[in-house]
């Protein structure tokens, strides 16, 4: 219990959250990237991902990438931008590396969302006149919604993670509160950045559920 | 000494690296591996009995797959964080957090396994006069092998990469080279380990596909064109339950 009651000192302390090392600047520097980088991840793999399930190729593709983005470790590629010039670059190195792995998720079950939607039912629609656009936008966005939603959450969970592991390449984030703990054995402020971290990562997934459920275009619950 | 030079000049690619440290680069390896296996196989013992357990019904199928869920979305930094004050600077301490992070594809993918087993295949097995052990073990087991296979080979390779995050308590195998070549921004250790660990991916990969075919013979008789297993297995992991991110998960929650 002394662990919890002393994070949980180091937590209600303000001087740990003010200042250019605080909480409260790596938790800032923590969404900033994590947003950024989600941002453009959605904006490169949502539209890739619904064309090719669209048109309905590429699949090989869409799948494969989620498994290569399982195999390669993350602190790999932050430290394999940290031995290169990139390192000078503020927060560039963070942020692409949150992309790379942010893209796999979004475009695996953005693909899968669409190419799982009904054939016959977009028989149908086809049958009642619509329109490759029409058919886009009123049958297969509003089914592959459920999936494309998932690849959001599971998206947005990684970076949140990605965006931690950065600190133990000396890149911002509230990783840095863990990392700093660890150079200092202060297993307080170790305990207490991971309860940030986790916490942080915890309403992010609970937002997203909430959103889920609330922008729904069915507004139905799934059966259990 | 136009090899030795590439160790000054800071190369990507070194001969000479490789050669000098080789023993280094061996024994992070050996980590590595051992760290995951023990890691794999724990993993496994712990997801059995808890999907064994949520498939007695939603009243346990909600809490034990929440829970699961729940430790999946934590950050391996923080994972491996929280677990310091109980475990200290131990690869206990690493093992626990990927045993953790395993649970989630394993027990989801053994309980859509098992239930994905026809009740035909059971009745029969029942009338033939099979107990509730026997039944599991030798009809529903290897009836759920694929789905069971299937999780095994996400929760492996994932297991590889995370494992390099138990750097931080210096027990992060290859990690742990990666971590050593920061400071002096040494490229061609960052290269070589990163090189290794995604080797190591895919190999174990490779071998538990190989794996789930010996021991799944029934599975390519039946006549329906299987691709040839590539690296990234394309064809198991969208059907398989755990596949993109574990669709069911959000559903399962929400019952609970």
């Amino acid at each position: 219990m002394g662990v919890i009651g002393d994070a949980w000192t180091w937590l209600t302390t303000g001087a740990n959250w003010s200042g250019d090392g605080g909480a409260a600047h790596r938790l800032g520097e923590h969404l900033y990237v994590s947003g950024v980088a989600l941002a453009v991840a959605c904006a490169i793999a949502l539209p890739l991902a619904l064309y090719l399930g669209h048109i309905g190729r590429g699949g090989a593709l869409a799948v494969n990438i989620s498994n290569v983005g399982r195999a390669v470790p993350v602190f790999a590629v932050l430290a394999l931008f940290m031995v290169t010039p990139l390192r000078n670059s503020g927060y560039w190195p963070t942020i692409i590396a949150l992309v790379l792995f942010a893209v796999p998720p979004l475009l695996t079950n953005a693909y899968v969302g669409m190419r799982e939607v009904d054939r016959a039912v977009v028989e149908a629609a086809r049958g009642m006149g619509m329109s490759g656009g029409q058919l886009f936008v009123r049958v297969e966005l509003p089914l592959a919604y459920p999936m494309i939603m998932t690849g959001l959450r599971s998206a947005a969970v990684q970076v949140v993670a990605t965006a931690s592991i950065a600190a133990m390449v000396g890149l911002g984030g509230l990783g840095r509160i863990i990392t700093a703990g660890f150079n200092t054995y202060d297993t307080a402020q170790v305990f207490a950045g991971a309860v940030l971290v986790a916490g942080l990562a915890l309403l992010v997934e609970g937002v997203l559920v909430g959103l889920d459920r609330l922008l729904s275009p069915l507004r139905r619950r799934r059966p259990a | 000494m136009a090899e030795q030079n590439c160790l000054v000049t800071n190369d990507w690619i070194c001969g000479e690296y490789l050669r000098s440290r080789s023993q280094e680069l061996t024994d992070a390896t050996v980590q590595h591996i051992g760290i995951t296996v023990v890691s794999v196989l724990i993993g496994l013992a712990v997801a059995f009995p808890l999907a064994l357990l949520a498939r007695r019904g939603r009243r346990f199928a909600g809490p034990v797959l929440g829970l699961t869920t729940v430790l999946y979305t934590v950050p391996s930094l923080a994972m491996f964080s929280l677990l310091l004050p109980v475990f200290g600077l131990s690869a206990a301490l690493v093992v626990t957090g990927l045993v953790l992070y395993s649970l989630t594809i394993l027990v989801r993918n053994i309980l859509a396994g098992l239930e994905a087993v026809p009740e035909e295949a059971r009745d029969a097995a029942r009338g033939m006069g099979y107990g509730p052990g026997r039944l599991l073990w030798e009809v529903e087991l290897p009836l759920a092998l694929p789905a069971v296979m299937a999780g095994l080979r996400i929760a492996t390779v994932s297991t590889v990469a995370l494992t390099t995050v138990g750097s931080l308590v210096g027990k992060g195998g290859l990690g742990n080279l990666i971590e050593d070549a920061l400071p002096s921004f040494f490229k061609a250790q960052v290269l070589a380990a990163s090189v290794l660990c995604v080797l190591l991916a895919v190999a174990a990969d490779l071998l538990l596909l190989g794996l789930q075919r010996l021991l799944t013979p029934w599975t390519r008789i039946s006549g329906t064109s299987r691709t040839p297993g590539t690296a990234g297995g394309g064809r198991t992991d969208p059907d398989g339950p755990g596949g993109p991110a574990g669709l069911p998960a959000p559903a399962k929650v929400e019952a609970g």
